[in-house]
């Protein structure tokens, strides 16, 4: 057996040190298992604060609404009056008590819809360009600008779409969807769809404000949310079933049909449904730009209202106790969709995220 | 045989190329809105900027100048009263996750529960401000936004929070009760010091995605003409009075809401890019 | 000074697996006990039971008793307590990344309270001495980042540590494991000059190692002491066959 040789003399040192008083200060130290016990406490209290608020935020809009559900119950979201007069039907009148919801839900559909038709295949692409094609260089600077992109608040948005936006539509875009919509040969061969003509999809007024423009501005909203999840599942796909397509003889098109996109589809609908989920409860771009009138028209140039920006327009001005609560019925029905929505979308994320990093592993 | 197969393999060139060209061109799309509105935020923003802006509380409708000193000061007030809330709930919750709870369905279904808070809408935010406390005070209050806000930091702050302590080596954590450190000072002073980087960049996150919020505003602090820096008093906040100049008849109030805009950018343009810089270094990656 | 542990029918489990089975063991007191076996065998959660780090895993379990000089660990005292009087260095080094040196070293007294500066300045270079540090890192303890050191350095430091809050016993889970050679033979070098103050229980899977710094040795093998004895007793003329084929190379 080797004795090691000392290194230095500090044999002689620790042994005389005084072993009290450390010893003697920690050992009067106590167990704080009562500060143990108070810290988790308090923490699991904080995690627990998170299902009191949505409790809280639930009771309260169900109990709010009540008099608003005991007037209406669930006619409120499909039932209507007719005007005596003119004959139209009539959705909204705080002035008379006529509270039905169904132009909002209209509004918030449509809205969404064209916001989706616009910012899927854009989304989708950008996440293609960025994640297959994309030179190394430019990744994380164009990255980043669609991060800022999520950033910008809405009310931004909203000021922007009013000055830039709106007017672009209405002096350059919008005449050129018109003249197709509008354009005689056409509306005679596609009567039957109801699309074409003055009462169709691009009819009536041409005023900038609207479905449309609400639409345009939500789907720049909700295009950097649906681009970066798409892009987290497409990385999440191996690069061997990439290099498998590509040894098959696949171009790089066939390939990212093949191996990328549908490897990630339910990840890429998850992401949309999320998309989905910010647009239906987006509030203030929306409100400055869709023309706040509760009625209902199947063109996209009408004016409309949205569930989120008839809250936003009329709860600090609504008198009526009945106003308010059929207003927050309406917040009801936005929380309790977007609950839904969001909940379905986290599921399918979850699911192929977990799926596909045990893959990579 | 062979000119069909020529052909066929033409088809797929061409449909390659034409596949990269309609990405490329998503690609512009979506970076064109983006550039047209950062263009016109510095163009109409920046021309507007004055130092009365900073300075001058506004003037009644219709009159020229004035700026936004009021709503400045209200939304700081505001977000201050939102992080002070927010924050340390926020922090608790993901410590909760990261250290107490891990593998439990308890923490399963608070991290659920504040991925749903999290899509919340936030006029749904508002409404439950409102009735929470706006009715109870009977009158609108800056600290009723502020606790509306608030809430929509804590699912940020939790879930960065829980992602940045795990990612804190176990060995570390030995290595304090090795010490014989109670748990709570170790947690504090070691996993939590040792993660807060991370941890305060979500903040940062959850902070600048709060600090342009309007519509939880619109009916707590509801929005003030005047000075007002009182916690129980209706209060302007920098996006409320966007929002009201955006939507007015008069040009030199779009001209502030411009330049209003451009300053509520500029801040969250730098609490972006902190965090990035930060994620890039690679030592906190996951934070956005 | 090092006192003596004493452990009477002990066993472990994590989760169903029964790691360790009716251990009984009297370690003597300042002096360097080695523990040796195949991995797997229990050594490392043997020595975890000793300051009851074992029990931070949640699905982990322990009956028995662990008698560390007067004290019944698993009954007289809390975790917090017995770790504070059983020091213990890890397989890797792991200091505190955000701390400096001199923070590293006296964390565990500054994080349970101890104030006194003058005192504390004393203690972080007599520990650094000790554990044969002083010399390298004595011009930037408060500059540089304890992670900033080598993978030795930063286990010398991490003994530093465990040394600063004056420890009876001084538990070491394969504390060369990850270091290079020059390294290994500083820490035994050490354990060598520090037995004689402390009570060391150090594990190992290299038996030269134990039979270089140890007095005695235990010998585990799936869960189970087969043998302890004196280290050169169980190195030369071992009375259980298996220590023998373990000792020889024979498996494992």
């Amino acid at each position: 057996m080797r004795v090691a040789a000392p290194v230095g003399d500090l044999s002689t040192q620790a042994a005389d040190a005084p072993v009290s008083a450390v010893r003697r200060f920690l050992l009067a130290r106590g167990s704080s298992r009562w500060a143990d016990r108070v810290f988790s406490g308090l923490m699991l209290l904080c995690a627990l604060a998170i299902f009191a608020i949505v409790a809280l935020i639930a009771a309260e809009l169900l109990s709010q609404s009540q008099p608003s559900w005991h007037a209406f119950g669930l006619s409120f979201f499909y039932h209507y009056n007719v005007d005596p007069v003119t004959h139209l039907p009539l959705f909204w009148d705080p002035v008379n008590g006529v509270f039905y919801a169904l132009p909002f839900i209209y509004g918030t559909l449509v809205t969404s819809l064209v916001a989706l038709c616009i910012a899927v295949p854009l989304a989708v692409g950008l996440a293609v360009f960025l994640t297959e094609m994309c030179p190394r260089w430019l990744r994380s600077p164009l990255s980043f600008f669609t991060e800022l992109l999520a950033a910008i608040p809405s009310v931004v948005y909203g000021l922007w779409a009013i000055f830039v936006l709106i007017p672009l539509l209405r002096d350059n875009i919008n005449p050129f969807f018109i003249a197709i919509f509008q354009q005689p040969t056409l509306v005679r061969l596609f009567a039957w769809t109801h699309l074409f003509g003055d009462d169709g999809l691009f009819g009536g007024v041409n005023l900038g404000l609207g479905l449309l423009g609400a639409g345009v501005i939500l789907a720049i909203m909700i295009l950097p949310i649906i681009a970066a999840l798409t892009r987290e599942v497409m990385s999440a796909v191996p690069n061997s079933q990439r290099e498998a397509a590509l040894a098959l003889g696949a171009t790089r098109w066939e390939m990212i049909r093949i191996a990328v996109l549908r490897n990630a589809r339910i990840g890429i609908v998850g992401s949309v449904i999320l998309g989905l989920g910010r647009a239906l409860g987006e509030t203030m771009a929306v409100a400055m730009v869709i023309g706040n009138s509760p009625e209902i028209h199947l063109s996209l140039l009408s004016m409309g209202h949205s569930m989120a920006s008839v809250i936003a327009n009329e709860f600090t001005e609504a008198t009526s106790d009945m106003h308010r609560s059929a207003l927050i019925e309406v917040g009801l029905a936005l929380f309790l969709v977007t609950i839904l929505v969001n909940a379905c979308a986290r599921l399918l994320v979850w699911a192929v995220t977990r799926g596909a990093t045990a893959r990579v592993q | 045989m062979k000119p069909n197969l020529d052909l066929r393999s033409l088809w797929r060139t061409a449909k390659d190329r034409i596949a990269t060209g309609l990405a490329i061109l998503a690609t512009l799309l979506v970076v064109a809105p983006l550039v047209a509105i950062f263009f016109y935020l510095i163009y109409k923003g920046a021309s507007s900027l004055n130092w009365a802006f900073f300075t001058e509380i506004p003037k009644p409708e219709g009159e020229v100048g004035g700026g936004m000193a009021n709503a400045i000061v209200g939304s700081a007030v505001i977000l201050a009263v939102a992080s002070f809330f927010g924050i340390p709930i926020g922090i608790g919750g993901g410590i909760y996750l990261a250290e107490f709870g891990r593998g439990t369905k308890l923490a399963n279904a608070v991290r659920f529960t504040a991925d749903v808070l999290n899509g919340v809408p936030s006029i749904v935010m508002g409404i439950a401000a409102y009735s929470l406390i706006v009715m109870p005070m009977h009158h609108f209050s800056s600290f009723a936004g502020g606790v509306a806000l608030g809430i929509m930091m804590i699912p940020t702050v939790t879930r960065t929070t829980e992602e940045m302590l795990l990612m804190v080596p176990h060995s570390v954590r030995e290595a304090a009760l090795g010490l014989g450190v109670p748990n709570w000072r170790s947690v504090i002073s070691i996993t939590l010091k040792t993660a807060s980087p991370g941890v305060i960049t979500g903040c940062m996150l959850a902070f600048a995605r709060v600090a342009g919020e309007t519509a939880p505003l619109l009916f707590t602090a509801l929005g003030n003409q005047f000075w007002s820096v009182s916690l129980n008093h209706e209060v302007s906040a920098l996006p409320l009075q966007i929002y009201n100049y955006a939507i007015s008849p008069y040009d030199d109030q779009h001209r502030q809401a411009w330049a209003g805009s451009l300053v509520l950018i500029a801040l969250i343009v730098i609490a972006v890019s902190l965090v990035r810089f930060f994620t890039s270094r690679g030592t906190l990656k996951g934070a956005s | 000074m090092g006192v003596a542990i004493e452990v009477k029918a002990l066993n472990a489990w994590y989760g169903a697996t029964h790691t360790l089975q009716d251990i009984e063991l009297h370690i003597p007191a300042n002096h360097a006990t080695a523990l040796i076996g195949p991995s797997g065998c229990g050594k490392s959660t043997f020595v975890r039971c000793l300051n009851r780090m074992h029990e931070t895993n949640p699905i982990a379990r322990v009956t028995g008793s662990v008698k560390i000089g007067d004290l019944d660990i698993y009954n007289d005292i809390s975790p917090v307590e017995i770790r504070r009087r059983v020091g213990m260095v890890f397989q890797r080094p792991n200091p505190f990344p955000t701390m400096s040196i001199y923070d590293n070293v006296c964390s565990g007294l500054k994080l349970n309270g101890y104030r006194n500066r003058r005192e504390l300045d004393e203690i972080v270079e007599r520990s650094l001495r000790s554990a044969a540090l002083w010399d390298e890192v004595r011009d930037d303890l408060k500059k540089k980042s304890g992670a900033s050191l080598s993978g030795g350095q930063q286990q010398r430091m991490c003994i530093a540590r465990a040394l600063a809050v004056d420890p009876e016993v001084l538990l070491m889970d394969e504390p060369a494991s990850a270091l290079d050679p020059v390294s290994t033979s500083k820490i035994e070098d050490l354990i060598f000059q520090l037995k004689s103050q402390y009570t060391i229980v150090i594990v190992t899977h290299n038996m030269q190692q134990a039979a270089r710094v140890a007095e005695k040795t235990g010998f585990f093998l799936n869960g189970r002491l087969v043998e302890f004895d004196s280290t050169h007793k169980i190195f030369t003329n071992p009375t259980d066959k298996r220590t023998e084929d373990y000792i020889t190379g024979r498996f494992g």
